[in-house]
């Protein structure tokens, strides 16, 4: 099979799960849904778990680092609500074939449902960790800047990136079991290694800033939390996020379309 | 029109034990050569079906028979176009609904109006066409006021009424049974084949896999004997059912 043709099975499979969105749309609020289901709070413990986290390693860290506490908090707040739907969406996207097995060996679906049905669920989660943003600016009395809006955008492209690796992985993990594992591990690190716990500033000029730039994760992690806290996320930022998606969207048409028939068989 | 067309069709199904499924084995394997890994580490495929060929017009009332292992799951996931051949070609030409699982999709928790929802969202049915039908799928039920409740509060027989209302409700163009689906206690039985009956009537095309000659005798024109993957017999129901049933 030529990469045309595999190009053309990708293409397919992407445009009929958009003509049958309701389906992920329905089952990814379902699963939400289900969690929470006997719970009084409902999903709302999502938000009161996050809030929990980012006061406790806020006011840990904080006082570790004798860091200003005002600018310190939304920081932390803002990469790890961003950090969490990052790595979620990541690692459920790995199991996003292997877990839909059932429906996948008995309906005869576009598989980028179960890829649209991940992303959908955790931007449920996401909204509802959201809620802690406005809270803190409130309880820290800082008002937001029109680079808010920034985030809009932002967040457009952060989510086509994260559907091409979801798919990717969900390729590759159907077949290999070990992946996910793997993948659970390389998060963990991207998790350190991202500025998340710690500012970009507190590195030391010269080499480690260097590596830093080639953290994908910390330029798409950018392009969301920078709008959240009053800043416009740089061009350059916007031109490496735009590059890791075209360039990964174009590998990943071309190994999904050459493998998306081979899935059913390695479920 | 609908129509199905197999051709020279081959399922086979690799087999990857612990060893040669996971990447670890994979990298090793190419560090160290890979020879031995070849001998003890031989990837072993499973034929499910080995050249079919096979060709189902519009308006066809297929029976699919064999014996267990014969391959007739392969056989309803290939004619339902979840599984490509592995050699060979095949065509489907169709809007497809299997009614081998009907709980497929229903969560326990969740009450008797949003498992219609759900139920229905899994057949592919669409949002416009659910929202006229939700009512009449509703009265089939004829549970009542109990669809307010959780699905975990019903019996068992309540679970399969509601599963099977929703999964009837759609007129597909090639419909896929495994058995028969009848359900509940005698009312609902009546009323279940009764519908039963007009969705297959509907249909342009049925496959039905099944053990009962009697029930292939009702709703089958053409049985297609499957035995260790391959088409043994495949004709007119009047002269294959005597032979497979062995009368």
């Amino acid at each position: 099979m030529n990469m045309l043709s595999a190009f053309r099975v990708s293409q397919a499979d992407i445009s009929e799960t958009y003509h049958s969105r309701y389906i992920p749309l329905v089952f990814g609020w379902q699963d939400v849904a289900q969690r929470y289901r006997r719970s009084k709070v409902g999903a709302f413990w999502l938000t009161i778990n996050m809030g929990v986290m980012i006061g406790a390693l806020g006011a840990i860290f904080g006082t570790l680092f004798q860091l200003d506490i005002i600018n310190f908090l939304p920081f932390v707040a803002s990469g790890l609500i961003f950090w969490t739907f990052i790595s979620t969406m990541i690692a459920e996207g790995c199991i996003a074939f292997s877990a839909s097995e059932g429906i996948i060996l008995q309906v005869r679906l576009p598989l980028f449902v179960h890829i649209v049905r991940v992303w959908w669920r955790n931007c449920i989660i996401l909204a509802h960790n959201l809620v802690i943003y406005p809270i803190l600016l409130i309880v820290l009395w800082t008002a937001p800047s029109f680079n808010l809006l920034w985030a809009i955008p932002g967040f457009i492209l952060l989510s086509a990136n994260l559907l091409w690796m979801a798919l990717l992985l969900a390729t590759l993990c159907a077949r290999f079991r070990d992946m996910p594992q793997v993948i659970a591990n390389v998060l963990q690190i991207s998790f350190y290694a991202t500025p998340i716990m710690w500012t970009p500033q507190s590195l030391s000029d010269g080499i480690v800033q260097q590596i830093l730039l080639m953290n994908p994760f910390f330029h798409l992690l950018s392009l969301v939390r920078l709008p959240l806290l009053g800043e416009a996320p740089a061009p350059e930022q916007w031109l490496i996020g735009t590059l890791i998606c075209a360039v990964g969207w174009s590998v990943t048409l071309v190994f999904f379309g050459r493998y998306r028939w081979r899935v059913p068989y390695w479920l | 029109m609908s129509h199905i067309e197999l051709e020279n069709a081959s399922v086979s199904f690799p087999v990857y034990n612990a060893s040669s499924r996971s990447l670890k084995n994979r990298v090793l394997g190419l560090s160290t050569g890979g020879i031995i890994n070849k001998q003890d580490d031989g990837l072993l495929v499973v034929r499910g079906l080995s050249n079919v060929t096979l060709k189902i017009a519009h308006g066809e009332r297929i029976g699919l028979v064999g014996h267990n292992g014969a391959g007739k799951t392969t056989m309803l996931r290939l004619l339902s176009g979840i599984y490509k051949p592995t050699e060979g070609h095949s065509h489907i030409e169709g809007q497809c609904v299997s009614l081998i699982n009907i709980s497929l999709g229903i969560d326990p928790e969740a009450t008797g109006w949003e498992n219609i929802r759900l139920r229905a969202a899994m057949m592919g049915m669409s949002k416009s066409d659910l929202d006229r039908q939700i009512d009449a799928v509703a009265e089939f039920t004829g549970l009542g006021d109990f669809l307010n409740m959780p699905l975990r509060t019903y019996s068992t027989g309540m679970q399969l009424r509601l599963a099977f209302s929703i999964s009837t409700a759609i007129r597909p163009e090639i419909l896929i049974m495994d058995e028969w689906l009848s359900t509940g206690d005698e009312d609902f039985k009546k009323k279940a084949d009764r519908r039963l009956k007009e969705i297959v009537d509907s249909t342009h095309i049925l496959i039905l896999a099944s053990h009962s000659r009697e029930l292939l005798q009702k709703n089958c024109t053409r049985i297609v004997w499957l035995d260790h993957g391959t088409i043994r017999a495949d004709g007119p129901m009047e002269h294959i059912l005597p032979e497979y049933f062995g009368s």
